[in-house]
């Protein structure tokens, strides 16, 4: 299991980056390689270059700006994973990264390089897509910034052009003083790709109401779903299980979800809106625990 | 821990010496021995579940700059005989490369040689082959039918083995019991998956003619069957048995690997190496166990009294025979597991289909029959509304009983059966393990109680071979141990086969050191390589410690007597009257007249003239030791003492599944483990422990799934699900010691122990904990969204009918 | 590709194929055999070494993205010829393997866990280990040899202790 030959190149900054990959089709960028290499060594995939992005200056960080963390796209996992920022203000990524693959692939692992990869049944991008995170590529010497719903178009697909870069995540910080998040998954062995997934981040009044909510699906479809449905009819309510079955069941009700060697479409869809209930119960019962 | 005093080395808890050279990164293993100049291998292999292999283009691969050969089935077959079956069928002819027709998705077609592995990888997609894809056949049931597709052409069916056993009135005792019961189990294909992968370099010198193999093989009769498939003297074969194997459990034997090397070696005038990368070793490495349907049927009376059996045992061996049909033989030896049934009928079935070779696993067949018939006692439980537990006291064997025959011919050498289970369910709480699995369960979690009480027939033989095949006539596999004491007074014992993390070295150590009075330390255990090995069958069959201990035990002893000798006739007194203490002989009536080590030595090695008349001079015995019981053929109704001794285990577990997933969890896991005496405790228990993670494996996680393509669609580490650490909780072990009346401490084998009951418990549990819900889960493995969707129709039918109801 | 990497605190420069992992450069170009190939797809980790102190899969790494890092190996661990580390020791204490295959890498992971952690629970070291698949132990050997590992770390500058 050794991968097929290919060159390696290690550019000194994102636009180098871009000039490779408009140079060579069949370049590809690595950070962390994590997902990329078991697909080398099982000839899955062949590139005919690799481009290193991990040691371009400015690509690894994760800072507070206005009311957004912004995540580099070369940072790793684990980084994230303790990183203070990230826990004070994004308790809902806080909360998946130990989710993330295992203590030594998050090592290795960057947060750009899970969410270029486009796998539905990753937590970060899971996260991505229920918080409405933003995504900055950079291609032919400009920014671009695109809604993570709009970057994620199926498995393992997403809108970054051939030539370009992932540069940072934009993620929406909540300014509410009660803001509880919930996540859980089930998957065959606990460190497994989930076969469903469901995050859920509320923020509630002083009385337990909810003032606003962000759902997601991850891994029963070919792209993360956000329940907005579900988060909507949260607005103002108190949590109130069978409510929120019944409204997740509803927004549920028209996916197609996948099938493969592990779970069965009906098993996706049916689990999907126990997970929601779950998360959603979660993220209630947290946000309550803050003052 | 300390030693219970019968021994002084024996069941103490010492340290196993093989332990300091893996924790340093130091093994020894397959890949880690690199002859100079040695070429790798890679290997084509085919897309399809069955195809005619039209042609073969080598032109591509053969051009690229360090590509030696490539090399296909049609010159391997011409210059090689072929492979070794066990069963009789000479129209089911195996290679190591397809020859013609390739009969699995992943066997392998051509071979490619190149300087490095990776070059190897790009030659062999280089290679160019035309097939003509074939019908294909995957299902066993299928696969038996007259009419149905045939994977060997020749052999007329697919049919390897159809025999059917009557031990005892089975007719008549079905006709006067008042109950029955029929139901299908299944045992899904599964496997003991090594972390390190099959390896095996192979180098031939011309000129002194001698094959030399570095393989990580775990394998009875593997120098022979290279030399006779080879077309070689066994004598010019040499495998080094000091290769560490990095964990086998049975299925390490690549033979048809070591041919494809050691042929290539020789074809080329290289070292040649093959370390089978993780697709090759999934797909083609014939490493599969068994995939098994069992029909059962008994009859019982009205105190759950189970009086006989029927159980028919279909193997979907895969695509060609090997040794793996075996594996229906040597459960006969424990046939009725440790319960007094009095007559069985038993039909053995072995087909072929168009999957992956299997091999042996671990327990050969034992552990999923073992879930076949404790899985029946479960449902004669629940249909006589018995308690489970109560049902097996009252069939089981009861201590007096032993030495005790059961109709297939075996005699098990010694049990305790109830006062094990007594002590597990002490330990373990039994009543208030119920009472939180009812507290669990109006908590409205499903939650079960799994049991099973299994036996470990240790000590292995090769009885199943004149069982199934009539040409055979072996009837025992000796293990041997050579032990010296040099000039200067050091010890040296010397092993004949490899080992896979049983800690042999120990053992020896220990049994050598426990004989000879001293420190077990000090005991240097080396490794023969073939060609100066006294006979040796490997470690199958949990039998070293049986027969490896045996064969060290005797070869010690007979050194200790000649030290005695010695010191009898120097001190002019009858041998009778010198006793042996830590090392030097005294006269026993004048306790200060004694020879000590030093001067024994020196007398042996150096003064002949003060040896009684005839001795051999020096201090070196060999001890080539039978199995115990051997010796026997079958009886024409197929009778016969399979293996000598019968270790025993109870397993006891809670298990919650959450209802909307489906997903189950171990809550609490106790056994209670019977294996005589014990030789090493960290050792035995290591191999309980590790027993039983390869039973959660294959009970609940691990499965070679097959596509309606007839592809193997788990194989890599993502899809066929190994458990780690998460998986496995944390297990209680009960002990207990019913020394084997045939054995030199009392001890039996525990090398299978846990995975012989473990996958039985879990169904036991499960099935204990959806069975509220009307549903049984029949098959395993039991995974997360299969049963999650089985739980999810059964309420919805349970919610229909609870309607109509109203 | 000549690259320059820091193994156990010495430098060595090796020319590679860019297709050279990190684990076949230890074992082939330097013969560091202790980190094994299991599954070569990074699921196993029976080829984890440490970078930066952090276990690490080497069969997911190329050796040319290794240089300027620290790299510790199983070799790396040992305090000299024939000595064990605390935590080798404990290894062989509580037998918390049987055919070696896995140990190396099992010893490294645990080794990052307890260079950041020294008192980890239970739980804790279940999950250090998770992603290094044991086929033999049921790695619960492991787990108590890594618990007893601590225990005695943590006691090391106890002035009663021997």
């Amino acid at each position: 299991m050794k991968p097929a030959a290919f060159e390696y190149s290690r550019p000194a900054d994102i636009d180098e980056v871009c000039a490779l990959l408009a140079a060579d089709d069949g370049a590809r960028v690595i950070a962390g390689g994590q997902t990329l290499v078991p697909l080398m060594a099982m000839r899955l995939a062949r590139p005919s270059r690799l481009i290193d992005i991990a040691r371009i200056p400015g690509l690894a960080f994760v800072r507070e700006e206005g009311n957004e963390v912004v995540v580099g796209a070369t940072t790793r996992q684990h980084v994230v994973e303790s990183d203070p920022v990230v826990r004070a203000k994004l308790p809902l990524l806080a909360k998946v990264m130990p989710f993330v693959g295992h203590t030594a692939t998050r090592a290795r692992g960057t947060v750009g390089g899970s969410l270029v990869n486009g796998d539905p049944a990753a937590e970060i991008v899971l996260v991505a897509v229920t918080l409405g995170a933003a995504l900055i590529w950079r291609d032919g010497g400009t920014n671009h910034s695109i809604a993570a719903s709009d970057f994620f178009l199926g498995p393992m697909v997403t809108a970054l052009p051939l030539t370009a870069c992932l540069a940072e995540a934009r993620f929406p910080v909540w300014p509410e003083p009660r803001v509880g998040v919930g996540f859980h998954e089930v998957s065959a062995r606990q460190s497994d790709f989930a076969f469903v997934s469901a995050a859920a981040q509320i923020a509630l009044d002083a009385d337990g109401r909810c003032t606003r909510a962000a759902i997601g699906i991850g891994a029963a479809t070919a792209v993360p779903l956000r329940l907005d449905a579900v988060a909507q009819a949260l607005q103002g309510q108190r949590y109130d299980e069978t409510k929120v079955r019944e409204s997740a069941k509803a927004a549920l009700a028209d996916i197609e979800p996948m099938a493969d060697l592990h779970a069965s479409a009906e098993y996706r869809k049916r689990v999907a809106a126990t997970m929601a209930v779950r998360a959603i119960a979660d993220a209630y019962q947290d946000a309550a625990r803050r003052a | 821990m300390t030693a219970p005093g019968k021994f002084r080395f024996v069941s103490s808890d010492r340290r196993v010496r093989e332990d300091r050279r893996f924790v340093v990164g130091k093994g020894s293993f397959a890949a880690d021995i690199v002859p100079q100049g040695v070429k790798h291998v890679a290997l084509v292999t085919c897309p399809h579940p069955a195809a005619r292999i039209v042609s073969i283009d080598k032109a591509a691969a053969l051009a690229i700059p360090g590509v030696h050969y490539v090399l296909e089935g049609a010159e391997l077959a011409g210059a090689t005989n072929v492979l070794a079956a066990g069963l009789d069928t000479p129209n089911v002819p195996r290679y190591p490369l397809a020859l013609n027709v390739a009969r699995y998705a992943g066997e392998w077609v051509a071979a490619v040689v190149a300087d490095s592995r990776a070059l190897a990888e790009d030659a062999a997609e280089a290679v160019a082959i035309e097939y003509a894809p074939l019908p294909f056949i995957l299902d066993a049931d299928e696969a038996y039918k007259p009419g149905s597709t045939l994977v060997h052409e020749a052999h007329g069916s697919n049919v390897l083995l159809d025999r059917t056993f009557v031990w005892g009135e089975v007719e008549q005792d079905f006709a006067v019991s008042p109950h029955r019961l029929k139901h299908r189990v299944k045992w899904g294909r599964s496997s003991t998956v090594p972390i390190e992968t099959f390896g095996v370099t192979a180098s031939w010198d011309p000129w002194r003619e001698i094959l030399d193999i570095w393989a990580s093989i775990q394998m009875p009769k593997y120098p022979d069957q290279t030399a006779m498939v080879l077309k070689i003297p066994m004598s010019s074969v040499r495998v080094h048995y000091d290769v560490d194997v990095g964990g086998s459990y049975g299925v390490k034997r690549g033979i048809k690997h070591t041919v494809l090397v050691g042929y290539l070696s020789k074809r080329l005038g290289m070292p040649v190496r093959l370390i089978e990368d993780r697709l090759e070793n999934m797909r083609g490495g014939d490493m599969h166990g068994p995939e098994r349907n069992f029909d059962v049927e008994v009859a019982f009376d009205d105190q759950g009294i189970i009086r006989s059996m029927k159980m028919r045992a279909l193997d979907n061996v895969g695509a060609y025979a090997g040794r793996s049909p075996f594996q229906l033989g040597k459960p006969v030896g424990a046939i009725v597991g440790p319960y007094k049934i009095k007559s069985v009928q038993y039909q053995a079935i072995a087909v072929v289909t168009n999957k992956t070779v299997q091999e042996a696993v671990r327990a050969f067949g034992q552990s999923p029959t073992n879930y076949a018939i404790e899985r029946t006692i479960d449902e004669v439980a629940v249909k006589l509304g018995l308690d489970r537990l109560e049902i097996r006291r009252r069939n089981m064997i009861r201590h007096e009983e032993f030495p005790y025959l059961i109709p297939s011919g075996s005699t098990y050498d010694s049990g305790d059966y109830h006062t094990v289970i007594d002590k597990v369910l002490a330990h373990a709480g039994y009543g208030e393990l119920i009472a939180e699995r009812d507290r669990l369960r109006s908590a409205g979690t499903l939650a079960g109680i799994g049991i099973a009480a299994c036996l470990e027939p240790s000590g292995g033989n090769s009885s199943f071979e004149p069982l199934l095949n009539p040409k055979v006539g072996t009837t025992t596999w000796m293990d041997s141990c050579r032990i010296s004491i040099d000039l200067v007074g050091s010890i040296t014992a010397t092993m004949h086969t490899t080992s896979a993390g049983q800690g042999h070295e120990t053992l020896v150590g220990t049994v050598v050191g426990e004989v000879l009075e001293v420190d077990p330390d000090k005991v240097r255990v080396v490794r023969s390589d073939s060609l100066n090995a006294l006979p040796s069958n490997s470690p199958v069959g949990s039998r070293m410690a049986i027969m490896l201990g045996g064969a060290a035990f005797h070869a010690a002893k007979q050194l200790k007597d000649k030290l005695t000798a010695i010191a009898a006739h120097d001190l002019g007194v009858p041998v009778e009257r010198i006793a042996y203490k830590d090392g030097s002989a005294f006269d026993t009536s004048a306790p200060d007249k004694k020879r000590t080590w030093a001067e024994l030595v020196t007398m042996a090695h150096r003064h002949i003239h003060k040896l009684p008349e005839g001795m051999e001079p020096g201090l070196s015995v060999s001890h080539i030791m039978p199995v115990p019981m051997g010796g026997g053929l079958p009886t024409a109704d197929g009778r016969v003492q399979m293996y000598p001794c019968y270790s025993f285990e109870f397993h006891l577990m809670l298990v919650t599944i959450d209802p909307d997933l489906g997903k189950p969890e171990i809550k609490r896991y106790v056994i209670g483990h019977d294996c005589g005496t014990v030789i090493n405790p960290k050792i035995v228990r290591g191999m309980t422990l590790g027993g039983i993670a390869h039973g959660i494996g294959a009970a609940l996680y691990e499965e070679f799934a097959y596509n309606e393509d007839g592809l193997l669609v788990a194989q890599n580490f993502m899809d066929y699900l190994l458990p780690s650490a998460h998986e496995v909780p944390f297990v209680e072990i009960v002990h207990h010691e019913t020394p084997s009346p045939l054995t030199v401490f009392g001890q039996k084998g525990s090398g299978e122990s846990g995975y012989l009951g473990a996958p039985a418990a879990i169904a036991s549990a499960v099935n204990d904990a959806v069975r509220p819900l009307g549903i049984v889960v029949d098959s395993l493995p039991i995974k997360v969204a299969r049963l999650g969707d089985m739980i999810a129709q059964a309420r919805e039918n349970n919610a229909r009918e609870a309607k109509k109801g109203n | 590709m000549k690259v320059e990497l820091d193994i156990n605190r010495q430098k060595h420069t090796v020319e590679v194929e860019p297709r050279l992992s990190l684990l076949d450069c230890l074992r082939d170009k330097l013969l560091l055999i202790g980190a094994h190939a299991g599954c070569e797809h990074g699921v196993c980790g029976a080829c984890t070494v440490l970078v930066d102190g952090a276990a690490i899969r080497s069969c997911l790494m190329f050796a040319v993205q290794a240089d300027g890092v620290a790299i510790t190996t199983i070799e790396g661990l040992s305090p000299g010829p024939g000595e064990l580390s605390p935590l080798q020791d404990a290894f062989c204490e509580t037998h918390g393997m049987q055919c070696g295959y896995c140990t190396p890498a099992m010893i490294l992971a645990a080794h990052a866990l307890l260079s950041k952690n020294a008192s980890p629970t239970r739980e804790e070291i279940v999950d250090a280990i998770s992603g290094n698949i044991c086929r033999c132990t049921g790695y619960a050997q492991i787990v108590e040899a890594i618990a007893l590992a601590a225990e005695r770390m943590r006691g090391q500058n106890d002035p009663v202790r021997p």
